[in-house]
């Protein structure tokens, strides 16, 4: 049973391109480009330095911070460099990066798992997981640890694992399934262990029937988890029927409120990667070091097993791709990915995808003609045209009124535009004004703040030194006159000094505003988790 | 340029939806010119030259690229639409007058292609219907009334003679080649209180089989593509179903009087009805976007084309109908926004 979201597209998939054969590993690359922040939340600090050798599986990097997730040598080496490197991100910008020279020696560090992880305490599974640095595999690159500890107040009643996998051509969670069906369900089980659900529902497109039936062929011989209720459900293979509160409507029907989190509603979300590193990490003890990555958009499509910081250059000579002038190089899906510019650019835990396609003929844009045809296809039930046009003439508050934050920038609405606009690219345009607005604005209250208390501080100075200098003259006069009035004026003038600490106080006390702590917007929390 | 996800597109451009658009009222040109000859094609060449020529210098006029405004089809198909709703021997300068002012004040004025509010093709009409009352009111006679009349025909000859020179054969004027159209004439008929709407039925000049004598044809065809529009997604259902459903529950109801009425498929059979539904009303530019908002901005050209012909001062109201709803388009899309994913369950934000 499924309930329908509506709008959405019918996409032709091109999977066949890929899916047809077993996975392959890519060899080890000569270097390895291991970005240090290759999640949401904040970046990791190299625990290693230039020169160190370092084994496969060790830690590299890690953060204090919760929100964060850990990153491991995926092959033994020396670290030859840690400096900044161009990734994979829209405005191609380079972050830190930390260099392993790789020896080919594939020395693993020392490294243990269980399978009897019900022994652990769930703390302990978590950390593992932490320490594992798993991230969610599906593109979102949310470190997995965090979404596995719900606030206390939420029980959690779902899991759904998403297998559902929409975007055309990749198929790298459609060949995980059939091939390593049995340890997406074993992670499956550690999950739902950890967050005490009783019920799981696994979804997957009805475009991969294999998967289908491979996972529930594994289901059947896996007795790991007799309390355990999972169901496995085909779901209409509608881009994009796996964005997340799409597929949670579709598998139970709840709609998730805007600006809330599916936990909120007790539903937690895992792609099925994920849950395939949780085992490895848990069972394993390997950590998030290779990932499965489909390379295709030419005649022959492949699922590698990629070392995370592959140069990706080093992939397509791998599978002989050859990227030329009329091609245009996309990590990630045709929908949502990212076109990138180089080659030298390194795969990451979020990378699911690379993607050659033949550069289509430039498309003239035009006005937009009012069809409708954005709105009618748009999953969030948004009017991208609207939406358009106040991001075209800037209006960024009518602009947050019809919802922009609302949009998961599938791409729905570019793809079916007659007039060819690039309707997602003002929507990414006007996010990022907002968030600067918003960040300028904060330091301008900042600033204001300080300025405001710069001024009731002078203000207050010459305050007190105007008192003080007529305490002194009435004092003088005072004592001319007599003994009682003297001594009078005298203790007066004692307690004076306390009025003066009391306002000392004052000024130590710290400016609710003024504190330093980065407050991101609510927003971008929310597309964040 | 930087290009940025979507990588795909759909292959449908501007022109492909012009075109087709247009292919959509071959059937309606087609009955046109059995009903009322050759004409129209001339006509409709002229019309098309001169929307190309006016959008061309608008475009230089506003520094805009040539190439794919022209190639967009948008103006040839106002031009088109124009056309059709006048009569097929309007002279050639109200068809230049027409497309003309519909191309250059009505669209570029208010900023061209995407920007204009109001539908340029029935701005043209309207400026025609006020300008040149009587010449809007020359329909030819339509072929199968001939015989029941004693009207004349003229030949494709003597209709270019008229259109180009103003001339007509020896001893006819113009009364003798056309006649009123079946809504007109029911409408005097009806406010003069002359006649019931059963003896008006017997003398069989008004009424054809469902709706208007000939027009019936026109507005089957017209019906036939706009229906072929909704099966290729070119145009949704909500405008037309809106419309002739508003314009048929009006005429049910205000219409109880059946010797005094015209029926409610008479209605939906005559006049501009069928082109006004499918093919103006549906003019994405200046119509309603949203679902709802479709339903109510062709309902109510549905209830005001019910109320001009009843009551009004003209014998069919579209054009009028479609221009005061296009005034309300910006409310109604403001009031009719669908609910946003996730804004509807609880209004916590
Ligand atoms: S699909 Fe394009 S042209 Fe149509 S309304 Fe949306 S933005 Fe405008
Ligand atoms: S990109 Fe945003 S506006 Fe466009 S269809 Fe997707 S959710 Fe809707």
């Amino acid at each position: 049973m499924h309930t329908m979201w509506s709008g959405g597209l019918k996409l032709k998939g091109y999977k066949t391109i890929s899916n047809q054969q077993k996975s392959i590993t890519a060899p080890i690359p000569n270097t390895l480009i291991i970005p240090l922040q290759q999640h949401i939340g904040q970046l990791t600090h190299p625990v290693v330095q230039v020169g160190d050798k370092v084994k496969k599986g060790q830690c590299i990097a890690q953060s204090k911070h919760f929100i964060s997730a850990a990153v491991h040598a995926s092959s033994s080496g020396t670290v030859t460099a840690i400096e900044n490197h161009p990734v994979a991100h829209p405005s191609q910008l380079a972050t830190p990066c930390i260099i392993i020279k790789t020896d080919g020696k594939e020395e693993w560090i020392t490294h243990h798992g269980t399978s009897n992880y019900q022994q652990l305490s769930r703390a302990e599974l978590r950390d593992r997981i932490g320490k594992a640095g798993i991230v969610g595999l599906g593109g979102a690159v949310f470190p997995t640890q965090v979404k596995l500890t719900p606030p206390s107040d939420t029980r959690i009643t779902t899991l759904i694992l998403n297998g559902a996998e929409c975007e055309p051509y990749i198929t790298c969670d459609d060949r995980l399934m059939r091939e390593q069906a049995s340890e997406i369900l074993q992670g499956m089980a550690i999950i739902a262990y950890i967050l005490k659900v009783p019920h799981v529902i696994i979804g997957i497109e009805d475009n991969k029937p294999q998967a289908y039936q491979t996972l529930q062929h594994a289901l059947s011989q896996t007795a790991l988890f007799p309390q355990l209720n999972v169901e496995i459900i085909q779901v209409p293979t509608i881009y994009p029927a796996g964005g997340e509160k799409q597929l949670i409507y579709t598998l139970t029907g709840k709609k998730i409120p805007s600006y809330e989190l599916p936990a909120q509603q007790g539903i937690v979300c895992h792609n099925v990667a994920t849950c395939f590193s949780v085992y490895e990490a848990i069972v394993k003890g390997i950590p998030l070091i290779s990932r499965l990555v489909t390379v295709t958009g030419q005649k022959q499509g492949f699922n590698v097993r990629t070392l995370i910081g592959t140069p990706i250059q080093d992939l397509l000579d791998y599978v002989a791709y050859h990227p030329t002038i009329k091609h245009t190089l996309i990590m990630g899906g045709p929908m949502m990915g990212t076109a990138l510019s180089n080659t030298r650019i390194p795969i990451v835990k979020a990378s699911n995808c690379i993607l050659l396609q033949d550069t289509p003929p430039f498309e003239q844009t035009m006005p937009c003609i009012r069809c409708a045809q954005c709105s009618h296809v748009c999953p969030v039930n948004l009017l991208p045209q609207q939406l358009y046009w106040y991001a075209r003439s800037k209006e960024f508050d009518k602009i947050q009124d019809i919802h922009l934050f609302d949009c998961i920038e599938c791409g729905c609405c570019s793809y079916v535009c007659p007039s060819h606009i690039p309707l997602v690219h003002y929507y990414r345009y006007a996010k990022t004004e907002i968030w600067n607005k918003e960040k300028q604005k904060q330091k301008a209250d900042l600033a204001r703040t300080r300025h405001e208390f710069h001024l009731f501080r002078l203000e207050r100075e010459k305050k007190e030194k105007a008192e003080r200098h007529k305490k002194k003259k009435t004092t003088l006069n005072k004592t001319k006159t007599d003994a009682i009035q003297a001594a009078l004026q005298r203790t007066k003038a004692k307690k004076q000094p306390t009025n003066n600490s009391d306002k000392n106080t004052m000024q130590n006390d710290p400016n609710p505003t003024d504190s330093h702590s980065q407050v991101s917007t609510p927003d971008k929390d929310k597309s964040l988790l | 340029m930087i290009r940025s996800s979507p990588y795909i597109l759909q292959k449908t451009t501007l022109q492909q939806i012009m075109l087709k658009v247009i292919y959509a009222l071959i059937p309606g040109i087609l009955v046109y010119i059995y009903f009322f000859g050759w004409a129209i094609i001339s006509n409709l060449l002229l019309a098309i030259g001169v929307a190309l020529i006016t959008e061309s210098i608008a475009l230089l006029l506003r520094k805009r690229p040539l190439k794919p405004y022209l190639s967009d089809g948008s103006a040839i198909l106002t031009s088109i639409l124009l056309t059709l709703a006048i009569p097929s021997i309007a002279p050639w300068w109200m068809i230049v007058i027409g497309v003309s002012f519909s191309i250059l004040i009505a669209k570029h004025v208010y900023g061209g292609l995407g920007y204009n509010p109001f539908n340029p093709a029935m701005v043209g009409y309207i400026i025609l219907l006020v300008s040149f009352p009587l010449e809007m009111t020359h329909w030819v006679t339509p072929i199968n009334m001939i015989e029941h009349t004693d009207k004349l025909l003229l030949n494709i000859t003597q209709t270019l003679q008229y259109q180009f020179f103003n001339l007509l054969p020896t001893h006819t004027n113009i009364d003798a080649i056309t006649m009123a159209t079946p809504l007109d004439e029911l409408k005097t008929a009806l406010n003069s209180s002359a006649k019931t709407v059963s003896e008006i039925k017997d003398e069989g000049m008004v009424y054809g089989y469902i709706g208007g004598i000939a027009w019936e044809w026109l507005n089957i065809a017209y019906l036939i593509g706009g229906l072929w529009l909704i099966q290729q997604r070119i145009i949704s259902w909500h405008i037309p179903i809106g419309f002739l459903s508003a314009l048929f529950l009006m005429a049910l109801f205000f219409g109880t009087d059946i010797d005094q009425s015209a029926s409610p498929l008479f209605h939906l059979f005559s006049g501009a009805t069928m082109l006004g539904a499918f093919f103006i009303a549906t003019d994405p530019i200046t119509a309603a976007t949203t679902p709802k908002g479709r339903i109510i901005f062709g309902a109510g050209i549905g209830i005001l084309v019910y109320i001009i012909r009843t009551w009004g001062g003209y014998p069919d109201g579209v054009a009028f109908a479609v221009l005061l709803m296009n005034m309300l388009v910006p409310l109604l899309d403001y009031y009719t926004q669908p609910k946003v994913f996730g804004h509807d369950s609880s209004p916590k934000e």
